[in-house]
């Protein structure tokens, strides 16, 4: 089963199991992980799901598009080169990778 | 039909606080986008008395923005989830909160019922069901209806409207076989509407019988560019022409719509997107004053102490606006309930949040902050070629940058956001100087430079 595990700024952890691929951000609201905003729906336009991704998942990621990198540069909380996603851009599962852990920033507003 | 209950308060799993029986709490009504967010900045400010949100529609609560958007792209691609890049996930709407959320929160959560009345005597709400609710705060968080139009034959069956999650569903599953869709009214939901259909294979025909599209929210300046690039697309966008009728085939369904121009444009599928009224009607019952909207003042509450209005059904005095303004967004909707949480425990301060809304039409990406004037200078920086446009506008008031419209350019959106939130001064003469970027402008300001 695709697994994303968010983990909070503040040390929590919570492990989703999804029944479908579905995208980082998508699952977190679905399923009431904090720190996640989405306020755009998921369009590429608020950055207000921005994930740090962490090191060893990165490979399995697509390319970043030119949307997504003109967002990357506004995030509420500072960009980490190599980390920084949107969650909403990332699919786990379906063509995706099967697992991936990232980190949750401070800020998203 | 009775409600369904998420999460029931006489469990014993909620704070202590909220045990107290004779605490009644805040009652909000509408589970939106604005009635949610109102639940859950109670909490994270520390509110620990009942919260009842009352849901008319059924089921959990969803974000509606994506209904016109990704929800009918989904359902072009046969419900598979969107690997394409475009943020599509799957034909399931998108929750405004998980299940979970309520219960974590212990916030209740009745669906499936409306509120029908209110006593502002004996501060109590009473529901379709019977249920009687009392209340220490009320929040209208009702939202707006669509505007139904007058037009002979609106009721032919292949008529439709997008407001609801019922709508999005019904209007996927006519994409599947229409070929001549009309959309009536060029605002943001039409045009949203309309590249979907597009995108679909159909015949687009857009009627609007204003002379730009979307004309009450944007420049005339992008208007006129979007009437061009919609064409482009391929989209029959017909400007200072109205719907005059709509006909019937011989299978009863609406075959034909009628223009004021005598035009008749085939139609097996017609989304009229004419703009929507607020849903006053119940407290207008309780006499509290409606115009446009449930009137509120700056702290977002009527003339009773205990009643306020949030999102699109309150008409509040607005600054950016300069006036009374009722507005609908996800913006306004979201901001209004952090304030009214803010208020309702204690706070004092007027709201002013800056406004901002963003609609995706196909591969034109709009975002605007703060609300545009007819009297605005404006001024179109970056690339507008309809084939790959990237650009803004800049709005001046008296020479100082007032509000941005930018076209797939969220990185200036959201710098013109801060720095119009911030109330930092760009005047003219800077923002059309070589080499000017709303990003560095801004982290110029804010960012000293380094000793
Ligand atoms: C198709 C579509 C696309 C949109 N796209 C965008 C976009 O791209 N960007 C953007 O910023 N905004 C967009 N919007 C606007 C945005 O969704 C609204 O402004 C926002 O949802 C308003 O939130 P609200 O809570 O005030 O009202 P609503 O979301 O309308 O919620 C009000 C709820 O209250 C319920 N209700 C009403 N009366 C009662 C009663 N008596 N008892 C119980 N319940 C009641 C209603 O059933 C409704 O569910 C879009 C809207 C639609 C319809
Ligand atoms: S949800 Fe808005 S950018 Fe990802």
């Amino acid at each position: 089963m695709p697994t994303i595990t968010y983990h909070q700024p503040g040390g929590d952890t919570q492990v989703i199991e999804l029944e479908k691929p579905d995208r980082i951000m998508q699952a977190a609201l679905k399923n009431s992980v904090p720190g996640i905003v989405g306020e755009c729906g998921g369009q590429a336009m608020c950055a207000t799901c921005h994930v740090y991704v962490r090191e060893e998942y990165l490979d399995a990621l697509p390319e970043i598009g030119d949307d997504e990198e003109e967002m990357l540069e506004v995030t509420a909380s500072e960009r980490d080169e190599r980390r920084s996603r949107l969650g909403c851009q990332i699919e786990v599962g379906g063509s995706g990778p099967e697992a991936i852990e990232v980190d949750i920033p401070e800020e998203q507003v | 039909m009775s409600a369904h209950q998420y999460q029931d308060q006489s469990q014993n799993q909620t704070p202590s606080s909220v045990a107290d029986p004779d605490a009644r709490g805040v009652v909000i009504i509408g589970g939106g986008q604005a009635g949610l967010q109102a639940a859950a900045s109670l909490r994270s400010e520390g509110f620990t008395g009942k919260v009842t949100i009352v849901a008319e529609e059924p089921g959990l609560p969803y974000q509606r923005p994506p209904l016109s958007k990704d929800y009918l792209k989904a359902r072009l691609t046969d419900g598979a989830d969107g690997t394409d890049g475009s943020g599509g996930t799957s034909a399931a709407p998108l929750p405004l909160r998980g299940a979970a959320f309520f219960a974590d929160h212990a916030i209740t959560l009745l669906t499936g019922t409306a509120a029908t009345s209110v006593d502002r005597q004996a501060k109590t709400v009473t529901l379709a069901d019977g249920t009687v609710l009392g209340y220490d705060s009320l929040v209208f968080a009702t939202g707006a209806r669509n505007r139904e139009l007058p037009t002979p034959g609106i009721d032919l069956p292949g008529i439709h409207g997008l407001r609801t999650l019922e709508d999005a569903e019904q209007l996927g599953a006519a994409l599947e076989t229409a070929q001549n869709v009309v959309v009536v009214g060029a605002g943001f939901i039409g045009l949203e509407f309309a590249t979907a259909a597009l995108a679909r294979g159909c015949q687009v025909t857009v009627l609007e019988f204003a002379p730009r599209p979307m004309g009450r929210a944007l420049t005339p300046l992008l208007g006129d560019w979007f009437a061009g690039a919609h064409r482009d697309l391929g989209i029959d966008l017909r400007l200072n022409e109205g719907i005059a009728s709509f006909e019937a085939g011989d299978d009863g369904r609406v075959a034909f719509a009628v223009s004021t121009t005598g035009d008749r444009y085939p139609a097996d599928l017609v989304v009229a997107g004419v703009g929507v009224q607020p849903n006053d009607q119940l407290a207008a019952e309780a006499g509290l004053e409606t115009a446009n909207g449930i009137v509120v003042d700056a702290n977002l509450r009527t003339a009773d102490p205990d009643i306020y209005a949030i999102g699109d059904c309150a008409a509040f005095p607005c600054v950016h606006a300069g006036g009374p303004f009722r507005l609908e967004s996800v913006q306004n909707a979201t901001d209004h309930a952090r304030h009214v949480a803010g208020v309702i425990l204690g706070a004092d301060a007027p709201y002013a949040e800056l406004p901002w809304f963003w609609s995706t039409q196909g591969p034109f990406r709009l975002q605007m902050a703060n609300i545009v004037r007819a009297d605005d200078e404006t001024v179109m920086v970056g690339d507008p070629d309809p084939a790959h446009p990237k650009f803004s506008v800049f709005c001046f008031r008296d020479g100082i940058l007032a509000a941005v419209e930018s076209v797939n350019m969220p990185s200036d959106h959201l710098s013109a956001r801060k720095i119009l939130a911030a109330g930092l001064e760009i005047t003219r003469e800077e923002a059309l100087s070589e080499g000017f970027s709303l990003r560095a402008a801004y982290k110029e300001r804010t960012q000293p430079a380094a000793v």
